[in-house]
């Protein structure tokens, strides 16, 4: 798997944009299976880089989301409600919510794609 | 997201290499490394895998469940000691759901007792219980003129499940399959192999068989690659423990440390026509009598999620003013039913179908209902 370039990678395997689209990533959803409940937080909710701002359920496992970064949410990908295996079929384009970011220098202590995808190497060599 | 990997130092079944080489997921369950499902790209995912079961058949590595032999003049009377079912009416070759039960009426483990011979009897355990089964088994028999072998690792069990799996077994055995009723046995060669046992037995409440062949990998990895290429005509998908629970969950099969557990009694669980008050005798026998006058306090029921909301094993069951009144023993999704489904233990006053109750998910109530069980019955051949 190539992890798109345009966007970085925290170590809990959400990705998240430079204009602040967040989502999981190829790895966490194969990691999950068969993906069928996303809990998304309300537009208007404040973010907390590191902290918890959601759920992700397969058949067999619940996963917290974790904020790739401090903000605002300004949108919440609401078919995902209806559509959750959207997630599994295409993971980098099924975008959950979009933050109004407070300190987008935070995005520089996340993983590029490259760092990523070693990361995730590593972890699976384990 | 945070996700669950790394497996520490744990037992294999003579299957484990197909499975990684297969690419399956793996995980630790009961000290075992086992497959919870394989890749989407030949068919698996515990979906596609649950419903190749309901709809067509799919193939599991079973062999971490546990076999323990008696075998000898009196093996029928220790049989029946130690469980709850009435072994003195299995006909040769017949097979029958029971349990082994502590003195207070709770389970060491539910188990399939199959009566291989006059004198001989083949007890099928669950995999986390295999030592403390066998041990139970061996001390409580002591009185009886009969033998008692540890055969765990004797064999690989490959179940072959679903409505085509008697198709695809047949295709492999010289044995006639429709000449086998269901929780019967006949022994035939299999893929070569002489005097296998196939038992038209499962845990996915869907028709089926396992077969016991030799432990070695090269037999086992060779009758695995037999049995998915003959199946090819039938959409066969080899299986992991995810598809396993779903489908016993749908037919509500009972799980060992879930429904059924050392604190845990028969009536509890709803297992009374398996519980054969009528011999004279068994562990068990006399506090399940006692309980059985003192009524239960909680009882087994069927839920289905209301609102949105995956009902998960440990959360609470509260009724509607939101006060606790039991747990969940195993939720999930129900793959072939589309619901979200779960068995809770919760007081008989609030057992009666139809009833509203919340499971706790996250700190909010969700609404569910009290439904028949169980969720899924197979539909009968015309």
């Amino acid at each position: 798997m190539s992890y798109p370039s345009d966007r970085k990678y925290t170590k809990e395997h959400e990705w998240i944009t430079a204009d602040g689209t967040v989502g999981i990533t190829h790895h966490a959803q194969d990691s999950l299976g068969d993906i069928v409940f996303v809990e998304l937080p309300k537009v208007g909710t404040e973010l907390t880089m590191g902290k918890t701002f959601g759920t992700v359920e397969s058949v067999k496992a619940v996963s917290d989301l974790y904020a790739p970064a401090s903000g605002t949410v300004t949108a919440v990908n609401e078919a995902l409600a209806t559509a959750p295996e959207q997630v599994n079929k295409d993971a980098h384009r099924a975008w959950m919510v979009k933050v109004k970011m407070k300190n987008p220098a935070e995005l520089n202590a996340l993983l590029s794609a490259a760092d990523y995808d070693k990361f995730v190497s590593e972890e699976a060599a384990h | 997201m945070s996700v669950v990997g790394a497996t520490p130092t744990v037992r294999k079944t003579a299957l484990n290499a197909v499975h990684r080489q297969m690419g399956a997921k793996m995980v630790e369950f009961n000290g075992w490394d086992m497959p919870v499902e394989y890749p989407a790209s030949i068919g698996g995912g515990i979906v596609a895998e649950h419903m190749a079961v309901r709809t067509g058949v799919g193939i599991f590595d079973v062999s971490h469940m546990g076999d323990i032999r008696l075998a000898g003049r009196e093996a029928l009377a220790a049989v029946q000691h130690i469980s709850m079912n009435d072994a003195s009416r299995l006909a040769l070759g017949q097979a029958q759901y029971s349990a082994l039960l502590y003195p207070q009426g709770t389970f060491v483990d539910d188990v399939i007792v199959h009566r291989l011979g006059e004198d001989d009897y083949l007890l099928v355990i669950n995999a986390g219980t295999r030592e403390k089964d066998f041990n139970w088994v061996r001390d409580n028999t002591r009185q009886f003129d009969c033998k008692v072998e540890h055969l765990s690792d004797d064999f690989t069990q490959i179940a072959i499940q679903g409505p085509r799996g008697v198709d695809l077994l047949q295709k492999l055995t010289d044995a006639d399959l429709s000449a086998v009723k269901f929780y019967w046995l006949t022994r035939g060669t299999v893929c070569g192999l002489k005097n296998i046992l196939m038992g038209r037995t499962g845990y996915t409440a869907e028709d089926g068989f396992e077969i016991y062949i030799p432990p070695d990998e090269a037999t086992s990895a060779r009758v695995w690659h037999e049995i998915l290429a003959a199946g090819k005509e039938f959409g066969v998908v080899p299986c992991g423990l995810g598809a396993r629970n779903t489908l016993r969950l749908e037919g509500k099969l009972p799980l060992y440390g879930h429904e059924i557990t050392d604190t845990i009694n028969v009536w509890e669980a709803g297992l009374d026509r398996f519980c054969k008050m009528e011999k004279p005798e068994f562990i068990g026998h006399g506090a399940l009598e006692k309980a059985k006058a003192e009524g239960v306090k909680r009882t087994l029921v069927g839920l289905e999620m209301v609102d949105r909301g995956i009902a998960r094993d440990g959360y609470k069951v509260l009724d509607e003013a939101g006060r606790e009144i039991g747990y969940v023993t195993s939720g999930s999704p129900a793959p072939f039913l589309k619901k979200n489904i779960a068995l809770a233990y919760v007081p008989p006053a609030q057992s009666a179908i139809g009833t509203i109750v919340k499971v706790e998910i996250r700190g909010q109530g969700v609404r569910a209902q009290v439904i028949p069980t169980p969720f899924y019955k197979r539909p009968k051949k015309p």
